[in-house]
């Protein structure tokens, strides 16, 4: 109660709530009163709504229905195992090519050619190799979370200041001090900018990817509604990933605060 | 104890050229000169950051050959990790060479910062801190691991001009405490004289120690000494020193 009374004053919420009131009114009247064809054909927001919220679907797609779920459960499994791969992965590399010059001689000139190969470009060929649309999805959304995070991580490492590990140095500090207590701390926050681009870029490709290669998850959902010109369900797909999207960014940035209080603390006095 | 720089050439910037001076044991050595004429790079030189290029750097007879903890430098900027708390920065040192049990290096260093007026503060990041505090917690950094010497560059750079006489006085009191071995570097004529018990004077390009004076103001030291007029005649002399090289680079010019 106390919460929502909290809300209720905060200025920030309201214009927030205006926004999204500004662009479902933008929305609604695009599609009933502007007399063009490309509107007419969308689902105005009332009708998504009430399809979304409706017991009894008339395209089958709903909170009150199994299948969104499933949906949605393929959809998060693959973003967060592609996610997790590539931190696991991701990290330690782009420390590795901070941390030893020879190594990132080797990977630097690789990273940058593979790189720019857009992610479903790859598709065709992690569907050959991994031999079917599941892994391939996988892979797929794992490659392009984890070329944000390498070079992130990368960029963290390069961007401390030379002055920590002459410090390090004049304290006595061993290679595995600077490791753990310069290097990994220092290179934390442009870390977890990667993780979440990371994050970003992994929904960004499995959406594609399903499209393409999969029988579940929201980007299917989408692609099936839209053979099926069920729009409706299209943009149902749409917004929950927009939402879950949203969401995964959020627990990031949550556990980034948690691992760099030093960094909130400091800017808490200076704001 | 006694340390030598002979020569220091590095191409294309020729910063030190028959650079040679000793620093004595118990004594706070003042190195003084313009900005840019390589008195960072004779810190970098004594903390074993670089090695010259010709002669050689000797503690005690034996040669520098890179950093150690024997030497500790407090650099310009400060280095003090913003990630980690007060405790754990200064902590830092003794931790990473095992050096002290944990208990014992966190007594040390509550010492330390309770001498430092920070320990109201140990939980703080440095971001949090003022100018003043961040060099006082970086001053404990270094003496927490009983240093031979102090190699100070600058350290009071950037402070407003009071926080910086504070801890000039601050610095003066500590140092008559310890008698800790200090060379510190600074730009600043009246800090020099005033904290100095030999003052090394870097000149020429490139540079080397140009006059080297010996500063008999009594300790222990406080602010009056700077109206007295053997402080007056130290400066004088210096200031005819400082701007002999002055006055010839002006003819150059015109």
């Amino acid at each position: 109660m106390e919460t929502v009374l909290r809300l209720m004053q905060n200025r920030r919420f309201w214009s927030m709530c205006a926004g999204f009131l500004g662009f479902f009114a933008v929305w609604y009247g695009s599609v009933k009163w502007v007399p063009l064809a490309p509107f007419g054909r969308l689902p105005d927001p009332v009708k998504v709504i009430s399809e979304w919220l409706n017991p009894n679907p008339v395209f089958g797609i709903s909170i009150f229905v199994k299948t969104y779920y499933y949906h949605i459960l393929y959809s998060t499994y693959r973003a967060t195992t592609a996610f997790f791969l590539a931190l696991a992965l991701g990290v330690p590399l782009g420390i590795l090519m901070g941390w030893s010059r020879k190594f990132s001689d080797f990977a630097s000139a690789l990273l940058a050619l593979l790189r720019p190969v857009p992610p479903l470009a790859w598709v065709p060929l992690a569907i050959l190799i991994l031999r079917g649309g599941e892994a391939a999805v996988i892979f797929v959304c794992f490659l392009v979370a984890f070329f944000a995070t390498v070079l992130n991580t990368h960029a963290g490492v390069k961007s401390i200041d030379p002055d920590y590990f002459r410090a390090a140095a004049c304290l006595g500090a061993s290679r595995k001090d600077v490791l753990f207590d310069v290097i990994i701390p220092g290179a934390l926050p442009n870390i977890f900018t990667g993780l979440q681009i990371a994050m970003g870029a992994a929904w960004f490709a499995l959406a594609a990817g399903e499209m393409i290669a999969a029988q579940y998850g929201l980007g299917f959902l989408i692609m099936e509604a839209y053979n099926l010109v069920q729009t409706p369900t299209i943009v149902i797909g749409m917004a929950t990933l927009g939402i879950l999207g949203y969401i995964s960014s959020a627990i990031i940035r949550l556990v980034g605060n948690r691992l760099m209080r030093w960094r909130e603390e400091v800017i808490g006095v200076k704001s | 104890m006694r340390k030598w720089y002979h020569r220091k050439r590095q191409p294309p910037v020729h910063v030190l050229e028959n650079c040679s001076f000793a620093i004595d044991p118990g004594k706070l050595t003042v190195l003084m000169g313009m900005s840019g004429c390589g008195k960072s790079t004779l810190a970098y030189l004594l903390a074993g950051y670089i090695s010259p290029d010709q002669g050689t750097l000797t503690i005690d007879g034996a040669p520098i050959t890179g950093p150690g903890p024997d030497r500790i430098t407090v650099f310009q900027e400060t280095a003090l990790w913003p990630w980690m708390t007060v405790m754990d920065n200064v902590t830092f040192g003794p931790m990473a060479l095992k050096s002290l049990p944990e208990a014992q290096a966190r007594s040390k260093a509550e010492a330390l910062l309770i001498k430092f007026g920070l320990i109201d503060f140990r939980d703080k990041y440095p971001g949090q801190l003022s100018g003043g505090m961040k060099r006082r917690a970086e001053l404990a950094q270094a003496l927490i691991n009983s240093p031979r010497i102090m190699i100070l560059d600058e350290p009071f750079r950037g402070l407003d001009v009071m926080t910086r006489e504070l801890m000039q006085e601050y610095y003066m009191g500590l140092f008559e405490e310890t008698r800790l071995t200090t060379l510190f570097i600074t730009s600043e004529l009246e800090e020099a004289i005033f904290l100095a018990d030999r003052l090394l004077v870097m000149g020429g390009t490139p540079s080397r120690v140009v006059k080297t004076v010996e500063v008999d103001l009594p300790h222990p030291r406080t602010f009056e000494v700077l109206t007295g007029e053997r402080y007056l005649e130290i400066k004088k002399e210096l200031m005819e020193e400082l701007y002999r090289d002055e006055a010839v680079a002006a003819v150059v010019v015109q």
